[in-house]
């Protein structure tokens, strides 16, 4: 080898190095800069003050605990005592939490020492350990208190107003209501509601025990009142859950069964007429291009809010997306068992019955099972859009923006719903197709 | 034994028939009775969807054109109008683009971090490997709109609760697909650069990532075109972009259509535009492989 040839061959090789540089650096400064570009354009360093901490706090504190409300009305003077200060979790009359004492003088006991009072004539006294304490009275539309000028941060005090918020609970003064907040964790009424008879019995007594309810047998009369559970709502949640499934359900088999047929126009192999087969794909691409999106938007103006709706929605956009894979796997199939078929005498029908659909059917399975999965979630987000399903349960309670703990409770179910479809298509695709792929 | 199957020839050709006629009826017993259920399921699932929705379905029908009739009517009144309106809401789409493709990236990133870390044989810590894929399902599984309207409700409105919600979802759902082309990948250039005393990380850049990186565009690129769909879906429930602008223009009603038509245009033509070249860039990079 003489020493051009090496020459060359060096500086061949120290060109392909610095193309492979520049690419290997290149492309992750392309990418740096377009961070940087959307780091201004999506208006990041706005964020911090746009942010609400508070809300980001009351949602992890409330997704997973729950406050009783002790309300006294200070015209009234009738103190009332609810569960989220709702009127489904309200304790019926006569009942009360244990952990508030007294008839003249209410004893409200936060824990750890907090203690408020109340006291006739609208007084209220609050016992905070560390602190002096804290007398209030509401006379009309303000409140006075003898809270000195100096406050912590814990305290706002005006003369409409005073908040306190400790560790323990939260106590909020106004000249109409004087209400005390008492943390919990857990979700509480997620079985039974406080007016049922089986609230705060347990599994073991309500299974075995003595009758609870006359009227009723135990483990139905249960069975009812958690079904019918007005709090959380089990009867509504579970429709809920199965209308979105049924949307992906209708959706997902209507498209395939509407693009099966449809895809044999469009492939080359059986359909010799050139308009025909370029018509049907731009059908395929139109529906498709469309999107689910755009296809809610038009089908819920004719056919209303709903399951049917989202169903429609889905079956639409993926007629278009099954319709191109269908019939790219059609160009796909084997002329061999069709020529088969065809020898011992087979009219076109039934050639591509025993020809080309057992050919296929293990491919085009696999994917509406796959779409099946995918389109749980899809009819999830539909949902959310045109009022049916999950989704839009879980808009509303977002919406309420204070029923965290349903919020909470229906982002698991939701997980749950799409994993066990997940699971669920694997197991069907396992069973159909027979083996792992 | 050996008689035996001889005398018994004419016999076991009448069995073997008889057998295989039982075998074709009990076949088509099975698939009549699938078929027989799956249509029954569709039936009774369409009359409880029907029965459940707002409108019925024979009611709606003959009005599914009517809409559409509108806006195309009044766009096409208000034609002169419409190259400003696209020109007015083009930011909306860019910002519609900007999401998808922000999420496309940051999911990618995280989605190739899961699969590595996922996948036997590549996993930096071998024990953490069922860990890190329950992570992946369970971000797989959540849909976009659950996380992006929590996170409206903490960082307001805008393209960056979409944008994390988006990308939280491709996370898992290439870190799926990437582990799955993972696995097949070849170790021994991962060896020898283990030989050599290559860290993880350049064990991964350097002996795993060319392996796999045609592959792994290819299914980025597939992920852009859903997550377009996504960023505009979001966009309605308030996330920003192409979406939120059809949601006001919705809520105008008539009088309106024209700007609703013009997002429609904006909204299908990109769609369809991204569609094509990604698929023809795809197409080339798994085509490139099998040369």
């Amino acid at each position: 080898m003489t020493a051009t040839d090496l020459n060359l061959a060096k500086y061949q090789t120290d060109r392909l190095f610095q193309r492979k540089r520049l690419f290997g650096f290149g492309i992750p400064a392309v990418i740096a800069v377009y961070f940087v570009y959307i780091f201004f354009a999506f208006d990041l360093p706005g964020l911090a003050q746009r942010a609400n901490m508070d809300n980001a706090v009351t949602l992890a504190s409330d997704s997973w605990s729950y406050k009783v409300h002790v309300t006294r009305d200070n015209r009234t003077g009738v103190v009332e005592y609810a569960v989220e200060g709702e009127r489904k979790g309200r304790y019926p009359q006569g009942q009360r939490p244990d952990w508030v004492t007294g008839d003249e003088i209410l004893t409200v006991d936060l824990g750890a020492g907090h203690i408020v009072r109340y006291l006739p004539d609208n007084r209220t006294e609050v016992e905070i350990p560390g602190f002096p304490m804290i007398a209030a009275q509401a006379e009309g539309r303000t409140v006075n208190t003898n809270l000195p000028d100096d406050l912590p941060d814990w305290i706002s005090a005006s003369s409409r107003r005073v908040g306190i918020t400790t560790p323990e609970g939260r106590i909020t003064l106004t000249g109409a209501r004087t209400e005390v907040f008492n943390y919990f964790p857990g979700w509480e009424l997620f079985w039974f509601t406080l007016d049922s008879p089986y609230h705060g019995q347990g599994l073991t007594t309500i299974l075995f025990g003595a009758q609870i309810d006359p009227a009723r047998g135990n483990i139905s009369g249960a069975l009812s009142d958690w079904w019918n559970n007005a709090m959380w709502r089990h009867k509504d949640v579970a429709w809920a859950i199965g209308e979105t499934i049924l949307m992906a359900f209708l959706g997902t088999m209507g498209a395939a069964i509407i693009a099966l047929p449809l895809a044999f126009l469009a492939a080359k192999r059986f359909s010799p007429i050139m308009l025909v087969r370029a018509a049907t794909r731009r059908l395929f691409d139109f529906v498709r291009g469309v999107d689910a999106l755009i296809w809610t938007v038009v089908l819920a103006r004719a056919f209303g809010p709903g399951p049917l709706t989202g169903a429609l929605a889905i079956l639409i956009t993926d007629t278009g997306t099954f319709g191109k894979i269908f019939s790219e796997s059609l160009e796909n199939v084997d002329q061999k068992q069709i020529e088969g078929v065809a020898s011992t005498g087979a009219k076109p029908l039934q050639r591509y019955r025993f020809g080309v659909i057992p050919q296929v059917v293990p491919v085009l399975l696999a994917q509406i099972l796959y779409f099946l999965e995918s389109n749980t979630r899809s009819a999830t987000i539909i949902g959310a859009i045109t009022g049916g399903g999950i989704g839009l349960m879980l808009t509303q309670a977002i919406q309420t923006q204070k029923d965290w703990e349903e919020v909470a409770y229906y982002i698991t179910l939701i997980i749950a719903m799409v994993m066990f479809m997940d699971w669920f298509s694997g197991w069907l695709r396992g069973k159909l197709i027979g083996g792992k792929e | 034994m050996a008689d035996i199957s001889l005398s018994g020839t004419p016999h076991s050709v009448d069995s073997i028939q008889a057998s295989y006629m039982a075998q074709v009826q009990r076949r088509r017993l099975y698939g009549g009775l699938t078929l027989l259920i799956f249509v029954v399921l569709m039936v009774s699932g369409f009359n409880i969807a029907d029965d459940r929705n707002a409108g019925g379905f024979w009611e709606g029908l003959h009005q599914i054109g009517d809409y559409p009739a509108d806006v195309v009517s009044e766009a096409w009144e208000k034609r002169a109008d419409l190259p400003a309106l696209i020109a007015k809401f083009f930011p909306a789409l860019v910002e519609t683009i900007n999401i998808a493709a922000v999420s496309t990236l940051i999911g990618a990133m995280g989605g190739l971090f899961l699969s590595l870390l996922g996948t036997r044989g590549l996993a930096k810590w071998p024990r953490l490997i069922p860990v890190f894929r329950r992570i992946s399902d369970v971000m797989r599984a959540v849909p976009e709109i659950v996380i992006a309207l929590v996170l409206i409700f903490v960082l307001g409105g805008g393209p960056v609760p979409a944008m994390i919600a988006i990308a939280i979802h491709t996370a898992g759902a290439l870190g799926k697909m990437f582990s799955e082309v993972a696995e097949n990948a070849d170790l021994k250039p991962v060896e020898g650069l283990a030989s050599t005393g290559a860290s993880w990380s350049q064990r991964m850049l350097l002996g795993v990532l060319p392996q796999v990186a045609p592959n792994y565009v290819s299914y980025t690129l597939l992920r852009f075109e859903v997550n377009i769909r996504a960023s505009a879906i979001l966009g309605f429930v308030g996330a920003g972009g192409l979406g939120y602008e059809l949601r006001n223009a919705m809520a105008w009603g008539p009088g309106r259509f024209d700007e609703a038509a013009a997002i429609f245009i904006l909204l299908f033509g990109t769609i369809v535009f991204f569609d094509q070249v990604s698929s023809r860039y795809r197409n080339r990079l798994t085509e490139g492989q099998a040369q």
